[in-house]
């Protein structure tokens, strides 16, 4: 089969299974555009904005385990999709991003549209690759999908230049099914040996936890991680990228730790003394201070990235392997084992830890007349019954999401975790409801957070991605303005808007349901509604309490165990407020 | 503390920018980089010289080997290893001076390899701490010039760094 560039492309993006491509045109793409044109297997998903089609490209990675693939132009259609490339490095997305590039003869000459793509997204993808020759095309595609799948995912940017795609010149098409390359081999088993140090720790411990990342969810290892941890009956706690690894609603769930995780979590990890963190990172909201980080506890950390391991916090056993197959070995292990650990510590352990559970720190004032924005997040969860995809922006919501849905199963969260991305969610609302047409799917959001890639509302008239928008609105950014409460003085230096667009015109404006929401008890209806409307987008502008707070809260320089705990339920909140 | 990183590397545009890239973005520090391609000119072997506590270099040899294109590294500092500079001097070589310079540049094993009536070229090759030394044993003023390569290391033994 002989094939141009532009042909081979679309080519290897059918022999790897692709069904979406998310893109936009433009001139150096052309060429690519029109071999997409001649083809209906891999359906092209027109975005408004490119950073949109990464999210979008991204979130439906997240949501089925699968690579998302992209489609931009040279020059501002690649800067434009680096915010999105970011996002997925940080959080570590399998995707290709496939960039046009201005003709090799003109490379290097400030041509029209020309940057360097290559250049410019070094450090924030897994890796980058600019064809030169058009008989390495195939073996390149091949290349990033090897590379962005396999050992810690990422996205992997592939530069075309508009000449390698010239429909005029073709070639013998030979797509590799299998490559290896000798600088690139990701391990996948565990040391044998540290995995037997490490369950012979774990069951002489007395005070342990078990705390799971976005690994867990990245490597297909929630069954495992449930095994495991049954096995042993000790607390799990999840990192905000880990929600769903562990099921929420098991008793052995201590919620969320770090930054806005719970009084149980953050307590259990500053008291335990045997950690196992299993594909998570050490993140800084993770951990607080490094200085007065887990005093008390040796720590096994697993993961498939060796630079992860004692990057921040210096572990003692270290394991460096595939998550779900190291649980495997450990879950044999721990079966074939004669001792059970030390169950009398076990038990009080966890009576300490039903303790600190008895604080309720996730209690807010429920008799409040305003809408409180954790109200909204329960009333959400109930009526979904809790089997939503809930996709979010970054911000205040972010984090009642996070704290008031309690995720069962994995790949339900989807949200910007390490590099916090505003915009995100609704693009990527709009990549999961592509990929799972039958589900429900929340975007919880914010007025600030919509307003960055809300023009995606066309995309999801044009695809019929019926999707719920939840924007929780407090006229401000709730974030900036928590932050500038608590140490600026109530100084609410612009994170406050003069002008917020009316909601439901601008979701009818689109096409779409549009629904204002201001009392306490119209939440629960508005909400049945919404979601009884399968085939409609329905915009839902919720307008909560101007002055909530997340809570509880580890400020800046403080400990696990130095939280800052809401004040009673119910104290009258008296603040000037813009 | 002092070390010296070798690696291999894919001989590919870019991949010197990667390595540098990665050192920036970071914060690591680069003392000094040289670079060629190998007897395979598939690979280009890199050598980094860097200074840091012992978490900070075994960050950054992972973070090398993280980089896709990386084959192999070393860090020579763990095993015993020989290493050199090459340094070329250009100085002034008038009257006074043109007797005195052809002495001292003995004295350190140094070629002359460039005459003119008013200048020399010296080349030397040593320890870093041996150029450094014969830097400090010439008059200031009579140095036009100098440029240095970088330390290069290799390893003593039998085994070596390669596929």
């Amino acid at each position: 089969m002989e094939l141009s560039g532009g042909e081979i492309v679309v080519q290897s993006l059918k022999d790897e299974g692709v069904e979406f491509l998310f893109g936009y045109p433009g001139g150096a793409v052309l060429h690519l555009y029109d071999a997409i044109f001649h083809q209906q297997e891999v359906k092209h998903i027109l975005v408004r904005h490119e950073q949109a089609a990464v999210h979008s490209a991204d979130a439906y990675a997240r949501s089925t385990g699968k690579p998302g693939v992209v489609l931009v132009t040279s020059g501002p259609g690649a800067t434009n999709a680096v915010t999105g490339i970011a996002t997925a490095h940080l959080d570590s997305i399998p995707m290709v991003i496939i960039s046009g590039q201005v003709g090799t003869p003109v490379i290097g000459s400030d041509a029209f549209q020309e940057v360097d793509m290559v250049g410019i997204t070094r450090p924030c993808v897994k890796h980058n690759l600019l064809v030169k020759n058009l008989a390495d095309l195939a073996v390149t595609m091949k290349k990033a999908f090897h590379v962005a799948t396999t050992g810690r995912p990422g996205p992997v940017v592939v530069d075309i230049p508009k000449d390698i795609t010239d429909p005029a010149i073709k070639i013998p098409y030979i797509y590799p099914k299998e490559i290896t390359m000798r600088s690139y081999n990701p391990v996948v088993k565990g040391h044998s040996g540290q995995i037997k140090k490490a369950v012979d720790l774990l069951l002489k411990a007395k005070r342990p936890m078990i705390y799971a990342g976005g690994g867990v969810i990245l490597g297909n290892g929630s069954e495992e991680l449930t095994a495991f941890s049954r096995l042993l009956n000790y607390p799990v706690t999840n990192t905000l990228m880990g929600l769903g690894g562990f099921p929420a609603t098991d008793k052995q769930f201590v919620g969320m730790l770090g930054m806005h995780g719970t009084y149980e979590a953050n307590m259990g990890m500053h008291e335990s003394d045997v950690i196992i963190a299993i594909g998570a990172r050490f993140d800084d909201r993770v951990t607080g201070v490094l200085a007065k980080f887990c005093p008390y506890a040796k720590i096994i950390h697993i993961d498939i990235d060796p630079s992860s391991i004692s990057k921040t916090v210096k572990v003692d056993i270290p394991i460096v392997g595939e998550v779900t197959t190291v649980l495997k070995e450990m879950i044999d292990l721990l079966k074939a084992s004669d001792t059970k650990g030390d169950q009398t510590a076990l038990e009080s352990w966890w009576n300490q830890i039903n303790k600190w559970r008895g604080v309720n720190c996730l209690e807010y004032d429920r008799d409040s007349k305003l809408i409180k924005p954790q109200y909204v997040i329960e009333q959400l969860y109930e009526v979904t019954k809790g089997d939503a995809f809930v996709t979010s922006d970054v911000g205040q919501h972010q984090m009642f999401a996070a704290q008031y849905y309690h995720f069962d199963k994995p790949r339900r969260w989807i949200n910007s975790g390490g590099l916090g991305t505003m915009g995100f969610g609704l693009p990527a609302a709009i990549g999961v409801k592509l990929a799972h047409p039958g589900a429900d799917v929340a975007c919880v959001t914010g007025e600030a957070s919509i307003q960055m890639c809300i023009q995606e509302l066309a995309t999801a008239t044009q695809y019929r991605t019926p999707v719920k928008v939840i924007n929780l609105n407090n006229q401000y950014m709730g974030m900036v303005r928590q932050w500038q409460e608590f140490s600026y003085e109530s100084r609410y230096s612009q994170s406050y808007m003069e002008t917020i667009p009316d909601f439901v015109k601008l979701a009818e404006a689109y096409g779409h349901v549009g629904m204002r929401i201001d009392k306490p008890e119209d939440v629960r209806p508005a909400l049945e509604e919404a979601f009884a409307m399968k085939d409609r987008l329905v915009f839902m502008d919720i307008m909560t309490d101007r002055t909530e707070n997340v809570y509880p809260m580890i400020e800046a320089g403080k400990a696990h165990n130095e939280m800052k705990l809401r004040v009673a339920p119910g104290t009258p909140i008296n603040r000037e407020l813009a | 503390m002092r070390h010296i990183i070798s690696i291999l590397i894919e001989n590919e545009a870019g991949a010197l920018s990667r390595v540098a890239g990665l050192f920036s973005a970071r914060g690591y520090n680069i003392e000094s980089l040289t670079v060629a391609p190998t007897e395979d000119l598939t690979l280009s072997r890199m050598t980094v010289v860097t200074r840091g506590s012992d978490e900070v270099i075994e960050q950054i040899t992972k973070q090398l080997n993280k980089l896709i294109d990386v084959v192999k590294l070393i860090d020579l500092a763990e095993a015993v290893h020989v290493e050199r500079e090459l340094m070329l001097v250009k100085v002034k070589a008038t009257e006074g001076l043109r007797n005195e310079m052809k002495r001292l540049s003995e004295i350190f094993r140094g070629k002359i390899i460039d005459v003119t009536a008013t200048s020399y070229v010296i080349e030397m090759t040593g320890p870093s701490d041996k150029l450094d030394a014969f830097i400090l044993a010439l008059d200031e003023d009579a140095v036009i010039e100098i440029v240095r390569s970088g330390p290069m290391g290799i390893s003593r033994g039998e085994k070596g760094l390669h596929l």
